[in-house]
């Protein structure tokens, strides 16, 4: 699978990136050399292979449901640019 | 042309644990903005989910209950978008391997029983809320619902009516509370449901384009929504139109759907399986363990309560309608000994009637199982009339005690000593010679004066099999 231009302005939208035409470009060159990577992996045959889902041939610990966690609101947000009644302001979103 | 409703339900049950799916931050309802926000629920920089036991057992309860299948291992995946209340900017969802795969849920429409095929059910994490008024222009953000367990719940297409896709909804909220895993509180989002609804000409095999109507959280709004998109799906195809495959909203001041945004774009989550969480397996025994923890289902409860109790269908029916009206109905029932028909009769009508009136739940009946029992008890042995244990039930739940403290202080034990009945006959005959020489006459119909009018004398305390015996009697000779 090749990469364009617009996949990666795309891509970018998608996760509200602002990337510049010239930074776009960069972007393409890198994420290819990635792909070129996956590509040459892809030719292994992998048939009747289980895929994994993670690295690790290992299983996830499981904790009690206890509330473990206390009221920490004020220090969170003093690094938030914007607070109001307890809430964290952002630039008005709706659909 | 005729025109086939194709509906698929996918449900959001908020699983009643005390601390949320991957952090130790408590999921307790109303608290004030954010303060039960983690540093996880916040998604700041290097903190790493762990998961709930409990968020575990209880979907495999949900699976167990509704007899699918147990994935030994599932895997958690990140489902990608951007959203303010999503700080992540994913949702840790699962994809190719759900923890719940198939089962079914057989659902009452009207006469008949539906089965309704479960595609799955996975577990996530719930998303922040958004806040969109009064802050000068901006959006408020509260993350305490970030990170509350949910059960997705989805259906294959297999209803074909609004009706039917409200029976199941109803059907699994009993569910879910059934077997103790969500609250099934519709007000608080705690069970909302997801519809996906097409239309395709009768006889067509082929699906229709389907838009998703979202977050309907009454079972009202469920049907009228279904209701309104099938009509407005219909006009479009009528006129030559093409459905475009799109999110909708119902407006309930309105009553329509409204597209919300188109999926093209929005669509593109890029899943991948989540690298900070492990697979997690299940082993045999754990999922038998549970299985130990579950309750008598419904189907299995109504098919013994009809065995047990020879009650009918849809007495065992209404009664399995919730664990805690099944037990307050066997609790009646086995304290009265026999005659289960009566039980069900009042706990059906007068009981039902006014718990509904007073908008009250059978947990909080102001009348226990052992009171009801004890007012049942005195029917049964003719100390009181149907008619008298109507009054002495709204004392009862008035407040008032016992049915035995009532029918003392009131005085309103049923007069079963004959001779009583028949002074009182004897009086109204004495009273009454011309209706009853016409009555002697023939005139069949006057015997439901003569029962008035002694049910009257006798303050409605009279025997009534009694009365109707002597009343024949006397009026005969």
């Amino acid at each position: 699978m090749t990469l364009n231009l617009d996949d990666v302005k795309r891509i970018a939208h998608l996760a509200r990136i602002a990337v510049d035409e010239q930074e776009a470009g960069g972007y393409l060159t890198q994420l290819s050399a990635i792909f070129g990577l996956v590509e040459q992996m892809q030719a292994v045959d992998t048939g009747g292979i289980e895929p994994m889902s993670h690295a690790q041939d290992l299983v996830l610990r499981l904790r009690d449901d206890a509330v473990t966690e206390s009221d920490q609101h004020s220090l969170f947000q003093s690094v938030a640019p914007q607070v109001e009644a307890g809430l964290y302001l952002v630039p008005k979103v709706i659909e | 042309m005729q025109w086939e409703v194709v509906i698929g339900l996918e449900t959001h049950a908020q699983l009643n644990t005390v601390s949320k799916i991957f952090s130790g931050a408590s999921t307790a309802y109303g608290a004030a903005p954010n303060t039960q926000a983690s540093a996880v629920d916040l998604a700041l920089p290097g903190v790493l989910p762990v998961m709930n036991k409990a968020a575990l057992e209880k979907a495999v309860k949900f699976g167990l209950a509704v007899g699918a299948e147990i994935s030994r291992r599932s895997v958690f995946a990140r489902k990608n978008y951007f959203y303010p209340d999503l700080p992540k900017g994913y949702q840790i969802s699962q994809l190719d391997l759900p923890i719940v795969v198939g089962g079914s849920l057989s659902v009452q429409v009207g006469d008949t029983e539906k089965t309704v095929r479960l595609t799955r059910a996975h577990l996530e994490e719930d998303a922040g809320k958004s806040l969109h008024e009064d802050f000068h222009g901006m959006t408020g953000i509260d993350l305490n619902r970030a990170g509350t367990p949910l059960l997705e719940i989805v259906t294959e297409p297999d209803m074909r009516s609004a009706q039917e896709a409200v029976a199941y909804a109803k059907a699994l909220h009993s569910l879910v509370r059934w077997i103790g895993i969500c609250d099934g509180n519709m007000q608080e989002g705690s069970f909302r449901c997801d519809a996906n609804v097409s239309v395709r000409p009768k006889g067509v095999e082929k699906l229709g384009t389907r838009c998703e109507i979202k977050n309907l959280n009454s079972f009202k709004f469920l049907e009228k929504a279904i209701e309104y998109e099938v009509r407005r799906q219909i006009e479009i195809l009528e006129d030559g139109g093409r459905i475009v495959q799109e999110t909708r909203l119902y407006d309930s001041d309105r009553d329509e759907t409204r597209s919300m945004r188109s999926k093209e774009e929005a669509n593109d989550y890029r899943y991948f399986p989540d690298p900070d969480l492990l697979p997690m397996a299940v082993s045999g025994a754990y999922i038998e363990q549970v299985r130990a923890t579950l309750p008598e289902l419904p189907p299995a409860k109504r098919e013994r309560f009809q065995r047990e109790y020879a009650l009918p269908g849809y007495d065992a029916g209404v009664l399995t309608a919730s664990r805690e009206l099944a037990a307050y109905f066997e609790d009646v029932a086995q304290t009265l000994g026999g005659e289960a028909k009566l039980a069900a009769n009042w706990i059906m009508g007068d009981l039902s009637a006014s718990l509904n009136k007073d908008g009250k739940e059978i947990a909080a009946s102001p009348i226990s199982s052992r009171q009801l029992a004890g007012l049942l008890k005195r029917i049964q042995d003719g100390t009181l009339s149907g008619k008298i244990a109507k009054e002495v039930f709204a004392a009862m739940w008035a407040g008032e005690g016992d049915a035995d403290r009532i029918i003392e202080t009131r005085g309103l034990k049923q007069v079963s000593d004959s001779g009583a009945i028949e002074k009182i006959v004897d009086e109204i005959i004495a009273a009454n010679p011309a209706q009853t020489a016409e009555y002697r006459s023939g005139k069949d119909k006057l015997f439901g004066f003569f029962v008035g009018q002694a049910m009257k004398a006798s303050k409605g305390q009279a025997n009534p099999q009694q009365l109707n015996d002597i009343l024949k009697k006397k009026l005969q000779a």
